[in-house]
């Protein structure tokens, strides 16, 4: 194992982890603030990677594109704010678990009459799409360096909006205690569609973004769903800090699971035994991981009870 | 007779009913259809313990149910191709003999409910959903990922499997087989939660400090249900199999915990029969939807999301009135 190699590796995890922490970020926020468990919050994604897919396709523009896939996710997530999941917050767990899971089958049916089962692609745009020379002497995709600037920009931007603005404080203030400040007249439903819409096109834009290195189709935001639940569990559900710190270990451990495994065990175990264990163990790494944390912090690692 | 008995009676004479009229008009896929209402059923039933009984949202129920299709996958594999699963120490050979399949499948169940829930038990709520899809995802991603039993294809087995003194391969044979286990099972779900553990469980559902205050341990009944609830999965996952012979990781992955959910919801949470009638009208929207549109999904995520708004206590809710507590 080359030394290049790791820290290519190590930036892949990183660009992993910090799409990852755009769709945890939306969903451990509508939890924190609303108690709202949002299995559609995948179907966002791939809403923002079709609106994508489909404005690059129509207009050749890349950053339209991006802004498409914001308006097209928050707009989606306001919508079903209005219309289904606001009768969801006084509901258990259950509830909420089926009804966004309905919603789940309604998206990826209609996009899929919409669009059709093919994938679309998102091309990454000419003047990203080559490799830079970092120091040392590692190439490495301008696109994926620029996906993990967007992500650390986006985080940084978050918390600012969180600690700082007039909505973050109301964001805070409806985490703690929602009843006292809709009693000091802060709009609680406005301030409710606002918070999904945030996490929508958060998730929305994480879509667009993954979507030009992967295709774009119908059942692609499930999978991320999971990884994103699992970096909130493993960082403790409403905190956005928390989010930030799971998501870069899930995604180090899976990127890295996935490369170093299958050599750790080729040094005591025959070869093909050993790519079979290791990438078995690798595809469930970042669940043992979460086992481990939860053992010994049931509430996450910035989790309060 | 209160009107959630006659409604139970109805379902649970829907089932053979149907099979006997289709066996009679010589219709063997609707006999087929009606074998598979009654192995998801039963998977439901399962479910049902953990969820109604317990209230434990599980959303990694395909984790069980994929490890009893596995049992039933891994042991005929070997029984047909004549390779021993072990021969260390041990002579272990595989088999195509369903009692020792559904022996096998509802203790790897059993056992796999028991690590699993002793882990996720330490948490709740939010937290318990989040950990049991990750449990399953993780077993769904160990099942594509190791080569030996097929990987993302799955495994194939060319001859059903028997049981002693019936031709499993007729289909109505087949069908009073799996229904047999269902009316085992629904006997058994009944008896228990009408006994003192049941009646313990769903205390501890209602009020977890005051069952601890009189002496009871909630996590430890709670872990028991999820044992019991896994290993009826488990047992459904190997009738399923034994029905499709094949076995997949889709049977691990989960829209497939989803929709053991969705059969318990749609029937109503609790109520002993709600899995039935909820695997009843799955099978009959996916044939009669699926037939007028390739998108019926859209349909069923709009009657599901009715249901869940407007008519709690699904189906049998709705028409029999509030009798189980719901909180």
């Amino acid at each position: 194992m080359s030394m290049l190699l790791l820290i290519e590796q190590v930036l892949n995890g990183l660009q992993f982890g910090v799409m990852l922490f755009l769709m945890a970020a939306g969903l451990t926020l509508i939890f924190g603030v609303m108690g709202l468990i949002n299995l559609a919050h995948g179907s966002l994604y791939m809403v923002g990677a079709f609106a994508a897919a489909a404005v690059a396709g129509a207009t050749g523009s890349f950053v339209l594109a991006l802004i498409a896939s914001l308006i097209a996710a928050a707009a989606a997530g306001a919508l079903v704010e209005l219309v289904v999941i606001r009768r969801l917050y006084d509901r258990d767990h259950l509830d909420q678990v089926l009804a966004t899971f309905a919603l789940i089958l309604i998206f990826s049916e209609g996009t899929r009459w919409l669009f059709g089962s093919f994938p679309l692609f998102l091309d990454i745009p000419a003047a990203l799409s080559g490799p830079v020379t970092l120091p040392g002497g590692i190439q490495y995709p301008a696109y994926r360096l620029l996906i993990i600037a967007v992500g650390l920009l986006i985080a940084f931007g978050l918390f600012q909006l969180i600690a700082r603005t007039r909505i973050g404080i109301q964001i805070r203030a409806g985490e703690s205690d929602r009843e006292m400040i809709a009693a000091l007249g802060v709009d609680i439903s406005r301030l409710y569609t606002i918070v999904f819409a945030l996490g929508a096109a958060l998730a929305g834009l994480a879509g667009a973004l993954v979507g030009a290195i992967q295709s774009v189709q119908v059942g692609m935001g499930e999978p991320v769903l999971i990884l994103a639940f699992v970096v909130i569990v493993i960082g403790g559900i409403g905190s956005i800090r928390g989010a930030l710190v799971g998501a870069l270990l899930v995604g180090l451990t899976d990127t890295l699971g996935g490369v170093l495994l299958p050599g750790l065990f080729a040094t005591f175990m025959e070869p093909s035994a050993a790519t079979a264990v290791g990438s078995s163990l690798a595809s469930m790494s970042i669940y043992i991981l979460m086992a481990g944390v939860l053992l010994f912090r049931p509430t996450g690692l910035y989790g309060t009870t | 007779m209160t009107r959630e008995a006659l409604i139970n009676l109805f379902l649970f004479l829907l089932l053979p009913v149907t099979a006997g009229a289709a066996w009679l008009l010589e219709e063997p896929f609707i006999i087929t259809l009606t074998t598979k209402v009654a192995i998801l059923a039963l998977a439901g039933v399962g479910l049902n313990i953990a969820l109604g009984l317990g209230g434990l949202v599980s959303l990694g129920h395909a984790a069980f149910f994929g490890i009893g299709g596995y049992a039933m996958g891994i042991l005929a594999a070997h029984a047909q191709s004549f390779d021993p699963l072990m021969e260390v120490t041990f002579l272990i050979e595989g088999t195509k003999s369903m009692p020792v399949i559904w022996l096998v499948a509802v203790i790897a169940g059993a056992l796999a409910a028991l690590a699993i829930g002793a882990l996720s038990l330490r948490t709740s709520g939010v937290y318990f959903i989040m950990i049991t899809l990750a449990f399953g995802q993780m077993l769904y991603y160990f099942a594509i990922s190791w080569p030996a039993y097929g990987g993302e294809d799955g495994l194939s087995i060319y001859v059903r499997n028997g049981f002693p003194g019936l031709n499993t391969l007729d289909p109505i044979q087949f069908f009073s087989l799996a229904f047999g286990v269902l009316a085992l099972v629904l006997w058994f779900a009944g008896r228990l939660a009408a006994a003192p553990f049941g009646l313990a469980l769903s205390a501890a559902r209602q009020n977890a400090e005051r069952v601890e205050t009189v002496g009871m341990s909630p996590y430890r009944l709670r872990l028991l249900a999820f044992v019991i609830s896994g290993a009826i999965t488990a047992l459904a996952g190997a009738l399923f199999a034994d029905l499709n012979r094949f076995v997949s990781p889709t049977m691990l992955s989960w829209q497939m915990s989803g929709e053991i959910m969705i059969f318990v919801i749609l029937g109503g949470v609790g109520r002993l029969y709600g899995p039935v009638a909820g695997a009843a009208l799955f099978i009959l929207l996916e044939h009669i939807l699926g037939g007028l549109s390739d998108f019926w999904h859209v349909y069923l995520g709009i009657l599901l999301l009715l249901v869940v708004l407007f008519a709690r206590g699904g189906m049998i809710g709705s028409l029999a009135g509030r009798a189980v507590a719901h909180d």
